[in-house]
């Protein structure tokens, strides 16, 4: 079965802000959330690097681990999913995220959140796959119509890489050989606790 | 003297252009880069660079108004994973549940501590109304708070596989709600307690004779002691400094970076609000065990308000003469006069 990531080349990335637009449109989501952003480190300064970051889909998710009603499930593709019917918008797994993946739509009095929402590797959620009811909650369910994620799909430059994690690893090392630098898998080691793997 | 001084210039030009280059270095890498095309190696350097260079967070500029997001990795979140899921478990474990263990081998021990004198039948009020209700505001919402608070902390390990997950939610989300509801009371109570009972919980020269005696838990004289003995003094300071604690971290929890605006500042209180929880939850359940099962005669003081006699001339001998004081000065108003005295 494959392990499914996402690998952002950041010496690719041109901070078009495609994949952003083309995940917002494509899962109808909702104003000021956001599955999927874009960072630019160093703006302005040598060595600037745009990477485009959404939810790592960790082994050993952190969000899991410290969800206090056990929300969150691993699908056999290693998607991190969850279910808005079981969440209670505690927020822990924002503090516990290492990539600020849980956004929370803001309702109601103090500051209650509502059911978090995160990045669904375009796997929709715990319902039946490609129904109306999923889409209303989790946006579209692409994987199970053997498609890739959007935001990967569309990328102009082919910086952000998604599918099984050997072979997006291995497409990756095959350029850093080729042009002969490159500046990492970012947020790889924090996720999966290793690196790519020539 | 010239010499001296372009020496220590030039000194000084070097620290400069070494402080620049070590600035400069992450932007430097990309060069690195180019002289060693090892696929692997080089990545892990020049994250790790990065990662040090930015003390753990990885931010930089975005383009969508929340700026929290910015932040590109965190790596505090594998910390605060593992605070949560093993160093508060057991915290809790050991507090809540060591405590428990204490009260139920000194109730085997100690048994029910008796009034000695027996009691009088006489009573003396120990406490008016409005402290009465006080306290039990500040209780019954503490109550209700550490039940659902315990649910967060451990609920997913003990009730989740009882009710199953929907009921467990629903539940959850109940619990949420009263959390953060009866936080205004709970404060309100701490607040009132401390501005009512601080005159008499000042800590003073008996407190000390008191506790070199050993108490009226583990010795078994009777020091004397003013309204508040030293026992009941340090549970008294530890809800209104813990309580308060508890309340601050909790206000900061419930209006998010509102108060405090970073994601570590967020993750510390989200930490102190369960330890400085758990450590309360066990103070007060040796103050639940005292005042009721623990002492014959000690509940009544915040039950009727009116206590035994006895009891209060043995635990509480200053405050009961300085009470009696009171009504032994009481003079008749000028022109009364015995019955019967015409």
């Amino acid at each position: 079965m494959a392990r499914m990531k996402f690998l952002c080349d950041s010496d690719r990335c041109i901070e078009c802000n495609a994949c952003v637009t083309a995940c917002k449109n494509e899962h109808e989501v909702p104003w000021g959330i956001n599955r999927r952003r874009v960072v630019t480190i160093n703006d302005g300064k040598p060595g600037e690097r745009s990477i485009s970051m959404a939810c790592m889909h960790c082994t050993d998710a952190p969000c899991a681990a410290v969800c206090p009603v056990d929300c969150f499930y691993t699908t056999a593709d290693g998607v991190v999913l969850h279910s808005k019917d079981l969440c209670i918008g505690c927020g822990y797994c924002f503090y516990a995220c290492p990539f600020g993946a849980p956004q929370y739509p803001r309702l109601g009095n103090f500051g209650t959140r509502g059911k978090m929402d995160k990045c669904t590797y375009c796997a929709g959620g715990p319902e039946a796959d490609s129904t109306q009811a999923e889409y209303a909650k989790y946006g579209s369910n692409r994987l199970a119509e053997g498609k890739l994620p959007l935001c990967a799909e569309m990328c102009s430059t082919k910086a952000l890489l998604a599918g099984d994690g050997d072979i997006i690893a291995q497409i990756y090392a095959e350029r850093v050989t080729r042009r002969g630098y490159g500046s990492g898998a970012w947020g790889w080691r924090t996720a999966y606790k290793e690196m790519t793997t020539g | 003297m010239t010499g001296l001084t372009r020496t220590l210039r030039r000194a000084f030009a070097g620290t400069m252009l070494a402080l620049a280059l070590a600035i400069a270095a992450p932007g430097a890498t990309t060069p690195a880069h180019a002289q060693a095309p090892a696929p692997s190696a080089p990545a892990q350097a020049s994250e790790q660079m990065l990662f040090n260079y930015l003390q753990g967070d990885v931010r930089g500029r975005i383009t969508i108004p929340d700026q929290r997001a910015a932040t590109l990795i965190q790596p505090e979140g594998r910390e605060f994973q593992h605070f949560w899921r093993t160093t508060l478990k057991w915290i809790g474990a050991i507090a809540v549940g060591g405590m428990l263990v204490v009260l139920v081998l000194f109730y085997a021990m100690r048994g029910k501590i008796r009034i000695d004198g027996g009691p009088s039948g006489r009573t003396i009020e120990r406490f008016n109304g409005f402290e009465r209700f006080v306290h039990w505001l500040t209780a019954t919402t503490f109550i209700v708070l550490g039940i659902t608070g315990l649910n967060i902390s451990f609920g997913r390990e003990l009730l989740l596989p009882l009710m199953g997950p929907e009921a467990f939610t629903t539940w959850s989300q109940w619990g949420k709600l009263a959390h953060n509801f009866l936080a205004f009371p709970f404060t309100l109570g701490i607040l009132l307690m401390l501005v009512i009972w601080i005159r008499d919980n000042i800590p003073g020269a008996t407190d000390v004779r008191w506790f070199a005696e050993g108490g009226g838990l583990i010795g078994h004289g009777h020091p004397p002691a003013r309204r508040f003995n030293a026992g009941q003094k340090i549970i008294f300071w530890s809800v209104v400094l813990g309580g308060g604690a508890i309340a601050v971290t909790g206000f900061i929890l419930m209006f998010p970076f509102q108060f405090v605006t970073t994601m570590s500042g967020m993750q510390l209180a989200t930490q102190l609000h369960g330890v400085i929880a758990l450590v309360m939850i066990a103070i007060i359940l040796a103050h639940i065990y005292i005042g009721s099962l623990g002492m014959e005669g000690a509940f009544d003081a915040m039950g009727s308000g009116q206590v035994d006699l006895n009891w209060a001339k043995e635990h509480h001998s200053l405050w009961v003469e300085e009470v009696m004081a009171g009504s032994r000065d009481a003079r008749a108003p000028t022109g009364a006069r015995g019955a019967g005295a015409d």
